[in-house]
C-alpha cells in the first residue's frame, strides 16, 4: 500500500457563491429542496459502507464475548477481556506477532530501497520510448493477483519448478524454495519486490518530476558532478515522499498481506508463516472460535489504527503532509 | 527521444554498460516465467517429456490443453463465473462510485462534510475478518455470488481518484447546465460524464481488475466447489498442487480434433495462463491512461 491519498483541497471555484449564500443565512429546508439530488447519489454508497463497514465494526463486540453461533450476539454471554488474557498467554499468538514484526522489518530493509533505485534509474534514461517500455514491464505484475505470483513463483523455484529441474538435469541436488521454513521470509519479501516494486516507484517518479531542471543546470554550472548533484538536489528533492512513505509503512507494521500468507502457510508451516492476519483467519474460521478470532483482529485493528494515527502526527511533526491533514 | 543537455557530462563507461544490462535483467525477471509458462502450456506431451516438465524451448506446439480446458468442466465453468462476476460487479461498483463521486463533488452542499468523512473513515480501519463473515453469514450470502461483490463493491480510494476529478471540471460548463434547467442526474449524465471519460475507464479497470483477482472473498464465503471463480481453482490445483478431478479436461479431449490429450503440465499451464490473459488485455488500456497522469494526479492530491 503505496498510494497515498489526502483529502482533496476544496476547488476554489465555489468560494465565491456558496460562501454568500451561507452568509445570508440559507434555511435547511431550502438547501435540501436544493441538495436532495445529491444526497441521492450518495445514498448507495453510503448504504453499502454501513452495512459492509461500519455494521460488521459493530459486530467485534464479540471479542468480548463467549461467542457461540447457535446462540448468535444477542444470546451469548460476555466474559470481558477472558479472551485477550487467553491470547496474551498464547505463544503462538506472540509467534504470529514477531513474525509479522521482522517480516516488516525485512521489507523496509530489502524491499523499500528498491522502488527508489528503479526510479532513479529509470529518469536517467534519455529515451522516452525505453523508458516508457520499462515502465509498462515492471508496473505489470502489480495487476497480478496473489494467487498468480504464488503460483508463477512456484513454477520457477518451487520443487517441481525449473530451477530445481535445471539443477537436476546437471546433476545436483534439487531445491525447493518454496517450502523451507527457514528463507521464507526472503521467499515473501522477493515476492513482493517482484509483483510491487515497479507499482512502488509511480509515487518516486512523480516526485522526480517536480524537482526544477534548472537546479541542475546551475549545479552543474557551479561545478557538481553527477554524485554531488544526486546527493545536493535529487535526493533532497524526493526527501518529503521517502519520509512520509517510510512512516506510513511503519504505520502500517502489523499489515503484511494477508492471501500472500494464506496461500503459502499449509506448505511452509505456521511456525514460519503465521502473520497476525493469517492467525486471525485460523483460529476464528478454521478453530471456529470466533469471540477468540475476533480479539485477535481487534487486537490489530485498535493496535494498528493507533500506529497509524502516531505515524501521521509524526509526519507532521517532522514538517511533512500526512495521509491526511486538517483542512 | 530527448537528448542530452548540454551541461551533463559524457555518460561514463559503467554506465553506458551497465544501465543496459540492468534493466535487461529487470525486464526478464518479470517476462521469462511468463514465457516459460505460456510455451508449457502450449507443448505436447513428447515436448514436456523431453525437457522433463517445464518447457523453455518451444517445440511441437499445439493448443489441446486450451480445447480439453475450455470443452466444459471445472475451468470453463470456473471462468464463466470469473467473467460474470468480473463484469456484474464492475457495472455495479462504477455506477454507485460514479453517483457518489459526484454527490460529493459540492463542497458546501447539505451535509457534504459528514458524509465525506464517513467515506474517508473507511481508510483508517477495516471491521475486521470475523465480524465480516458473521455479517456476510447473517445475511444468508454465504455460498450467493453476491458475496463475491457487495462487500467489496466501494472503493473509497476509487470514489475519491473521481471525486477530485469531478471537482476539477469547471463550474461554468455546470451552472451553464443549471441555467439550461438541466437537474443533478442530467447534468451528470450530459456534461459530466461526457468530459470524464478517462477517469471513468481507469477507475472501472481498476474495479475490474479487483473482480478478477478476488481470492479471499471467494476462500471465506464460498464453500460450494461448483461455484468458484477461477483464482480458487488457480489456487487449488496449482498452487496447492490437488489433483485435478476427473472431467476437469472438459467432456472433449480433442480427440475430435485430431489432437492428442494434453499433458497434464500443459494443462496446468494452461490454467494460469487463462488467468493472466484478461489482465493483459486491459493493461495497456490502463498504462495509457495513468501515464496521462489520472492516477498520478490523484496521489498528488
Amino acid at each position: 500500500m503505496t498510494t497515498v491519498v489526502k483529502p482533496p483541497v476544496r476547488a476554489a471555484r465555489q468560494a465565491g457563491p456558496v460562501r454568500a449564500e451561507k452568509r445570508t443565512g440559507m434555511g435547511f429546508r431550502h438547501r435540501l429542496r436544493r441538495d436532495w439530488p445529491l444526497l441521492l447519489m450518495v445514498l448507495p454508497v453510503i448504504v453499502l459502507l454501513g452495512l459492509f463497514h461500519y455494521f460488521p465494526t459493530l459486530g467485534n463486540v464479540i471479542a468480548f464475548q463467549d461467542y457461540s453461533p447457535y446462540a448468535g450476539i444477542r444470546g451469548s454471554d460476555f466474559i470481558g477481556f477472558a479472551n485477550f488474557s487467553r491470547m496474551f498467554s498464547e505463544p503462538a499468538f506472540w509467534k504470529a506477532v514477531a513474525n509479522t514484526l521482522s517480516i516488516t522489518a525485512v521489507q523496509l530493509v530489502f524491499f523499500f530501497p528498491i522502488p527508489i533505485g528503479l526510479a532513479l534509474l529509470l529518469n536517467s534514461l534519455l529515451s522516452s520510448k525505453l523508458r516508457n517500455l520499462i515502465q509498462g514491464v515492471v508496473y505489470l505484475p502489480h495487476f497480478f493477483s496473489w494467487v498468480l505470483v504464488v503460483s508463477l513463483f512456484q513454477q520457477m523455484i518451487g520443487g517441481a519448478g525449473l530451477l530445481a529441474q535445471t539443477l537436476r538435469d546437471h546433476g545436483h541436488q534439487a531445491v525447493d524454495l518454496m517450502t523451507k521454513p527457514d528463507t521464507f521470509i526472503l521467499l515473501v519479501t522477493a515476492q513482493s519486490v517482484w509483483k510491487d516494486a515497479g507499482w512502488g516507484m509511480i509515487v518516486f517518479l512523480a516526485a522526480l518530476s517536480t524537482i526544477n531542471p534548472a537546479l541542475y543546470e546551475a549545479a552543474a554550472a557551479d561545478g557538481a558532478n553527477r554524485w554531488r548533484r544526486l546527493w545536493h538536489i535529487t535526493l533532497p528533492g524526493l526527501r518529503p515522499v521517502i519520509v512520509l512513505l517510510l512512516i506510513l509503512r511503519l504505520g502500517d507494521a502489523l499489515t503484511v498481506g494477508f492471501e500472500q500468507f494464506i496461500l503459502q502457510r499449509s506448505a511452509v508451516g505456521g511456525n514460519a508463516a503465521e502473520v497476525l492476519d493469517t492467525y486471525v483467519y485460523y483460529q476464528g474460521l478454521l478453530v471456529g472460535d470466533f469471540g477468540y478470532g475476533a480479539a485477535a483482529g481487534l487486537f490489530k485493528g485498535v493496535v494498528g489504527l493507533v500506529l497509524v494515527l502516531l505515524a501521521n502526527r509524526f509526519a507532521h511533526l517532522v514538517g511533512e503532509q500526512g495521509v491526511y491533514s486538517r483542512s | 527521444m530527448s537528448t542530452r543537455a548540454v551541461w551533463e557530462e559524457e555518460p561514463t563507461v559503467a554506465g553506458r554498460l551497465g544501465k543496459p544490462v540492468v534493466l535487461t535483467l529487470i525486464a526478464l525477471a518479470v517476462a521469462f516465467p511468463l514465457y516459460v509458462v505460456v510455451v508449457t502450456s502450449l507443448s505436447s506431451t513428447k515436448a514436456v517429456t523431453r525437457a522433463g516438465g517445464l518447457v523453455v524451448v518451444p517445440r511441437e506446439l499445439t493448443v489441446a490443453a486450451y480445447v480439453q480446458l475450455l470443452s466444459g468442466g471445472v475451468v470453463t465453468r470456473a471462468l464463466l463465473i470469473s467473467v460474470l462476476i468480473t463484469a456484474i460487479g464492475t457495472a455495479f461498483s462504477l455506477g454507485v462510485t460514479v453517483l457518489a463521486a459526484y454527490g460529493l463533488s459540492r463542497p458546501g452542499s447539505l451535509f457534504h462534510r459528514p458524509l465525506l468523512f464517513v467515506v474517508l473513515l473507511t481508510f483508517l480501519f477495516g471491521p475486521g475478518i470475523i465480524p465480516s463473515y458473521l455479517l456476510v453469514n447473517s445475511l444468508g450470502l454465504i455460498d450467493h455470488y453476491a458475496s463475491l461483490i457487495l462487500p467489496a463493491a466501494v472503493s473509497a480510494f476509487n470514489l475519491i481518484v473521481m471525486r477530485s476529478f469531478f471537482m476539477g471540471i469547471p463550474a461554468e460548463l455546470i451552472d451553464s447546465g443549471r441555467i439550461d434547467g438541466a437537474g443533478e442526474f442530467a447534468i451528470l449524465r450530459r456534461i459530466v460524464l461526457p468530459l470524464s471519460k478517462a477517469v471513468v475507464a481507469v477507475v472501472g479497470l481498476f474495479y475490474a481488475v479487483g473482480y478478477w483477482n478476488a481470492f479471499f472473498n471467494a476462500l471465506l464465503y464460498i464453500n460450494d466447489n461448483n461455484k468458484w471463480p477461477l483464482q480458487m481453482v488457480l489456487r487449488t490445483y496449482i498452487v496447492q498442487q490437488q489433483p485435478l478431478p476427473t472431467g476437469a479436461g472438459g467432456v472433449v479431449t480433442g480427440a475430435g480434433l485430431g489432437l492428442a490429450p494434453a499433458p497434464g503440465l500443459a494443462i496446468k499451464m494452461a490454467i494460469v495462463v487463462i488467468a493472466i490473459v484478461p489482465v493483459l488485455l486491459v493493461y495497456p488500456f490502463i498504462q495509457r491512461h495513468f501515464t496521462k497522469g489520472v492516477i498520478i494526479g490523484a496521489v498528488k492530491g
